[in-house]
């Protein structure tokens, strides 16, 4: 090649081919750089006409409800009267109880195998925790139905609302039926629980050794090393796995449908029945016939678009700040 | 998920754009008798249909039995009575099922002109409930029902329910209601008896596939009510009649308008369909529901189930084909219908039905 090239550049008589090889080469990086750009705009581009098509679908809602829309409780099919309120106020409940149970249990379950077990129990309790992810989540709302609502209503929701100071909270008020914020909160805690440990677990492995025999060679205890020098290191890390659970939680539809109750109403008490807004799209996307009913059920959808992007901005400007203030 | 869904899913595309694409042509092609080559080979299907979940398994049942006999291939999509609605309005499908029948709103839409809506087979809602100590089956009346489902009976023990059922032991505990909370047509046949029954709830939630609920818990499916209904004591709700046999369900008897109490039977529904039907002139265009129906045996919270068809036929080898298929459904295969918990349509009536078919218009000729 290079000497079937160098007739071309004799224009040039300093040159010993080198370049000449550098210019060939180059028509495939221009190749190759268009399209993995191409392949990489196809995404935001994608995003964009699910927004607009969603938002253009939303507008007939949003234009006859206004803000109302985000504040009222009514939800009436038959009668056209729509209200996102409970729905939106459920998605966010649910995902924060959620993360509240599911993150302390994900990095205990990562620390213990990065730090602790034995290699021959790592690979093994990882991988159980990891399948935790293959679950259909119709076969996690089954098992809601079928066992832990009914551990919840018989033991977990009389305990809770009998406890001092906590019980007095309304927090726990009313009848225990089952289906609820709590068992909702909980069956997600599960189903994202091997999302944060498996990202926290790879996080904490990828530390660097020295950074572990610094913290012990300045006399810290296994408990310091970890708190002190291994988790900060891994802080950024850790807090991306929490956003991918949040991610899932937000968004998950079958199983949270099969326990929260399905009730157009906000109540503070966690034992109550509620609403999400993946729940009702698919609760009601399929034989909803009206113009303004479907409009309403794609103005959920946007909104959900909405409360996802603001969620996923906030999170990344948290990791932001946490790395900028480690260094 | 399996190779075979995703085959039919990607065929059924192509039978539809076809569909959509082509009808200028297939206008044309009419006159020239060849049986729609083009749909027969890209999808291996005659006719596609799209609709309904509740007919499904004996719409299954018809077309295997259809296919075998004539060689009639027909794909369903069960993918809801609203979804059937607006791909029948579209028309990118040849026909559409309903467990509610269109509106006139919904008539108006569609896109290749007037709609017939044909009775197939008649379901029912059964009212099932949780109260511990009750191995009776309850009897109840449709203002009772109502107002339990209003919230304005509270207590098993309610001096309206015990008096309904004496020498029943009621306990004092408090009523759970468990409706449907997807939309569904099982909902729509459920609201539109309360409708008729009680002026409280007509003025109140109405009739639609998803209503306010005024109370109780939301159970996606016939399987999230039931689920609901044996998991939780002192609930009450309403399913499906075939779903509540297939899982032996406790099953309310309820007073119907000749003041009888009636257990849900694949007899008694078919005998509302029949009370119903009494009274409608052979014009009539069977967008009709049949609950609270008159009738000594009639079970009040009957429904039927629809085809929707075009009434004027722009492919003339389909249109043919689709036409002898519900005139055989009408007539053979009803015979299977009970044995798969529906209930056939009553005899004087398909007769009426099979005379309406006659007036598809198959081809271009108007």
């Amino acid at each position: 090649m290079s000497e079937a090239a160098r007739p071309l550049v004799t224009t040039r008589p300093d040159d010993n081919g080198i370049a000449a090889r550098i210019e060939g080469s180059a028509i495939g990086d221009t190749v190759y750089r268009w399209m993995t750009t191409g392949f990489a705009l196809c995404i935001p581009i994608l995003l964009l006409f699910i927004a607009l098509e969603v938002g253009v679908a939303a507008w007939p809602a949003l234009k006859a409800f206004g803000f109302g829309f985000l504040t009222s409780s009514e939800w009436d099919p038959p009668h056209n009267v729509f209200g996102a309120a409970p729905a939106i106020y459920g998605t966010i409940v649910s995902s924060i109880i959620a993360l509240v149970i599911a993150t302390p249990l994900a990095l205990g379950v990562a620390i213990f195998l990065s730090e602790f077990a034995p290699s021959w129990l790592r690979q093994p309790v990882a991988f159980l925790v990891d399948l935790l992810a293959a679950i259909p989540s119709v076969v996690y709302g089954l098992w809601g139905i079928f066992v832990l609502q009914p551990l919840l209503r018989d033991h977990v929701m009389p305990f809770l609302s009998g406890l001092p100071l906590i019980g007095q909270t309304g927090l726990f008020e009313g009848p225990a039926y089952g289906p609820s914020m709590l068992s909702a909160g909980l069956i997600l805690a599960i189903m994202v629980l091997p999302f944060i440990s498996a990202v926290s677990r790879e996080v904490l492995m990828a530390v660097p050794r020295s950074q572990r025999e610094a913290a012990l060679a300045l006399g810290a205890t296994k408990w310091e090393m970890i708190a002190d020098a291994v988790v900060p290191y891994a802080r950024s890390g850790i807090i991306g796995g929490i956003i991918l659970g949040l991610g899932r939680a937000l968004g998950e539809t079958m199983a949270v449908t099969m326990l929260i109750g399905n009730v157009h109403k906000i109540s503070a008490s966690l034992l109550a029945p509620g609403y999400t807004m993946a729940s009702l799209i698919a609760n009601e996307f399929a034989e909803a016939t009206g113009d303004l009913h479907l409009s309403a059920l794609m103005a959920v959808g946007a909104v959900l678009f909405v409360v996802t992007l603001i969620v996923n901005g906030l999170a990344r400007w948290l990791v932001w700040r946490v790395s900028r203030e480690a260094q | 998920m399996t190779r075979s869904t995703l085959f039919a899913m990607v065929a059924t595309g192509l039978v539809s754009v076809a569909c959509a694409g082509g009808e200028s042509k297939s206008t044309r092609d009419s006159a020239a008798t060849s049986p729609s080559p083009a749909s027969a080979a890209s999808a291996g299907a005659d006719l596609t249909g799209a609709g309904a979940t509740f007919p499904q398994p004996i719409y299954s049942k018809w077309f295997s039995d259809y296919a075998a006999k004539t060689g009639v291939k027909i794909n369903y999509q069960s993918i809801g009575s609203g979804g059937g609605i607006r791909q029948i309005q579209e028309g990118t499908v040849d026909f559409g099922a309903s467990d509610a029948p269109m509106t006139d709103d919904e008539m108006a839409k569609a896109k290749g002109g007037p709609i017939f809506h044909f009775p197939t087979v008649l379901g029912a809602d059964v009212i099932t409930y949780n109260v511990p100590g009750v191995t009776q089956s309850l009897q109840l009346t449709g203002d009772v029902v109502a107002d339990i489902f209003l919230g304005k009976i509270k207590k098993w023990n309610d001096a309206r329910i015990a008096g309904l059922n004496q020498g029943v032991k009621l306990p004092a505990s408090d009523i759970l209601v468990v409706h449907r909370s997807d939309g569904s047509g099982t909902t729509y046949v459920f609201t539109d008896y309360l409708t008729a029954v009680s002026p409280a709830w007509a003025s109140g939630p109405g009739k639609a596939k998803d209503v306010k609920w005024p109370v109780g818990l939301g159970g996606k499916g016939n399987e999230g009510v039931a689920g609901q209904i044996k998991q939780t004591p002192g609930t009450i709700g309403y399913v499906e009649l075939a779903y509540a046999n297939q899982n032996r369900l406790p099953v309310a008897k309820l007073k119907n308008a000749a003041g009888q109490f009636v257990s849900p039977t694949i007899a008694s529904i078919t005998a509302a369909a029949a009370g119903a039907l009494e009274k409608l002139g052979p014009n009539t265009d069977y967008r009709v529901t049949i609950v609270n129906a008159p009738g000594a045996e009639a079970y009040p919270i009957s429904s039927f189930t629809w085809l929707l068809v075009y009434q004027r036929q722009q492919d003339s080898a389909k249109g043919k084909k689709l036409v002898d298929f519900i005139r055989w459904a009408l007539t053979e295969g009803e015979g299977s219908a009970a044995a798969l918990d529906y209930a056939p349509i009553p005899e004087a009536v398909s007769k009426q039905l099979l005379e309406k078919l006659a007036s598809i218009q198959v081809g271009t000729a108007s």
